[in-house]
């Protein structure tokens, strides 16, 4: 690991301005992600600024019936939350389905959002991933890909987005809420807030240097049956090769997003009013333009049998 | 306990005067530290309590809760298995929350409450879930060991604050105290000898009053 330089900050506004005053500077919240990949030197920060300190860890419930999420807040308490797991259960069900105990007590709802792909190619440093080193080439096309994206992904990169908890966010339409460097306010909406790699995979998000997450926010809860389905080579503490979130209605309306396909959770809602009457059409039109390699073409066929398997259970 | 006085040489003293030697015959005299890139080390000042003892202690910001715990204040229970929060091997609890101390730097622990598998039991006075490995043979090589019970220890306690999981039918629900919910929760832990059953035979045993 490369040596770096430490402070607590105070405030969001003072976290956001040290960290864009610096370019080597990075944020530090629960450091699960970010201390794995500065071993590996993947990631090699001069100056860390901890936002622990930042009064950012409560679940309110907003005016309008929905949730503000802190962004410091813990993927144990937010999963375990009253609220969340008894009017957002895809979201308590997404979180439960990732990492190990032990991690979702120290990663936090902001972490969480800004995880970087597992894409084995992403992390041996002698591959050549444009990724982790622009401009070096993608070693996974022609590699061992069956992990990786089938859709969203380009010539550059076919990494994919590998949490659970954003692809549960998605088909919650929440909304991130983030102080700039110079200290004005943004919202962003989840479907606008991971990229798709185009000729520059190395940006996983559109945050700016030195934007800092402050809270997630969630709508007023939608009724139905909540669901994530997530499918692995083990039965816990694994990666999604296809996972589904989604809520079906009582009238049988469905939305729904995918993880591990694609480099953001993958919804495409004009596809959804077809699913309670068609679902293999709904599904082919959600992978319309799909680019899959040879190794990971099942994704596709198994994120089809994914949503079959909650509408059977939602109809149960 | 750290401040245990060992009389001899133990495995660990003589490994390192080993390669003290071996350091010293195989770097000419000529030889200067290459300069390396980034930033000359900085070095702060961390206090944490440990296992009820305050610990103050001055640390390269690089330095892992656990390194500080093994290396610094040489409590080896806790044990470094691949030190990327695969194995959990370095579990321990902070402010009675069981964390991968390998994926936290020491300095974002300031005035932190930490319990290591020292902490929790000693061979005079075990604690229950200790006993209760011992009984069910809960290991074999017993590398593991520290971290799955310090992490057995804490999933009781999750179950029993109704902290869901991955298992439950209904999320909504307080989680049972059961065996599916026991191997769910442990899967952060790895044992390459395979004891699980006869972990999760020892987290019923506690779980249920006995050990």
């Amino acid at each position: 690991m490369r040596s770096f330089s430490y402070e607590r900050a105070q405030t969001p506004e003072q976290a956001a301005a040290t960290v864009a005053g610096k370019p080597g500077a990075k944020f530090l919240a629960g450091g699960t992600n970010l201390l794995d990949l500065m071993k590996l030197e993947i990631e090699s920060p001069t100056h860390l600024v901890d936002v622990q300190d930042l009064d950012l860890d409560r679940i309110e419930e907003t005016d309008d019936g929905g949730v503000r999420i802190g962004a410091l807040v813990s993927n144990t308490a937010l999963a375990a939350h009253r609220k969340i797991r008894t009017d957002y259960g895809v979201l308590t069900r997404a979180i439960v389905a990732g990492a190990s105990g032990q991690l979702r007590n120290k990663a936090t709802t902001a972490g969480n959002l800004l995880q970087r792909t597992r894409c084995p190619y992403f992390y041996d440093s002698n591959m050549a991933c444009n990724k982790r080193k622009p401009g070096s080439g993608c070693a996974a096309i022609a590699g061992f890909s069956r992990q990786l994206g089938v859709i969203g992904t380009s010539d550059s990169c076919i990494a994919t987005y590998p949490g659970d908890m954003a692809v549960a966010l998605r088909v919650l339409d929440a909304t991130i809420e983030t102080v700039t460097p110079d200290g004005a306010k943004r919202s962003i909406a989840i479907a606008d807030f991971h990229r798709l790699p185009g000729s520059s995979p190395e940006r996983d998000n559109v945050l700016e240097h030195g934007e800092l997450i402050t809270h997630v926010t969630l709508p007023k809860p939608i009724e139905g049956r909540h669901f994530y389905y997530k499918i692995r080579d083990r039965a816990s503490y694994a990666f999604a090769l296809v996972s589904a979130a989604g809520i079906i209605a009582p009238n049988g309306a469905t939305r729904v997003a995918f993880g591990g396909v694609a480099p953001k959770p993958w919804r495409v809602e004009a596809a959804e009013e077809a699913i309670s009457k068609d679902r293999k059409a709904a599904t082919a039109q959600i992978f319309s333009g799909a680019r899959p390699t040879e190794e990971n073409a099942f994704k596709i066929s198994l994120a089809d049998r994914a949503l079959a398997a909650v509408i059977a259970e939602a109809r149960s | 306990m750290a401040d245990n006085v060992k009389t001899g040489p133990s495995r660990r003293t003589v490994i390192a005067a080993g390669a003290v030697s071996a350091a010293a015959t195989s770097i000419p005299a000529y030889a200067k530290p290459a300069q390396l890139p980034g930033k000359p080390p900085m070095r702060v000042p961390v206090s944490l309590e440990v296992n009820g003892q305050a610990k103050k202690l001055e640390l390269d910001t690089r330095t892992t809760l656990l390194d500080a715990l093994r290396e610094h204040l040489k409590l080896t229970g806790t044990k470094k298995g691949c030190d990327h929060g695969q194995c959990g091997a370095c579990t321990v609890l902070v402010n009675g929350e069981r964390i991968n101390s390998c994926l936290s730097l020491a300095v974002q622990h300031q005035g932190d409450k930490v319990t290591t598998i020292e902490g929790l039991g000693t061979p005079d006075k075990l604690h229950a879930m200790q006993s209760a490995f011992i009984k069910h043979d809960g290991y074999q090589c017993g590398y593991c060991t520290p971290g799955q019970i310090c992490s057995a220890v804490a999933v009781l306690d999750e179950i029993r604050a109704g902290i869901p999981s991955h298992v439950q039918l209904d999320v909504s629900e307080p989680p049972p105290l059961s065996n599916m919910e026991f191997r769910e929760r442990m899967s952060g832990n790895i044992c390459r000898c395979g004891a699980y059953s006869n972990i999760a035979a020892a987290m019923a045993d506690v779980a249920g009053g006995g050990a």
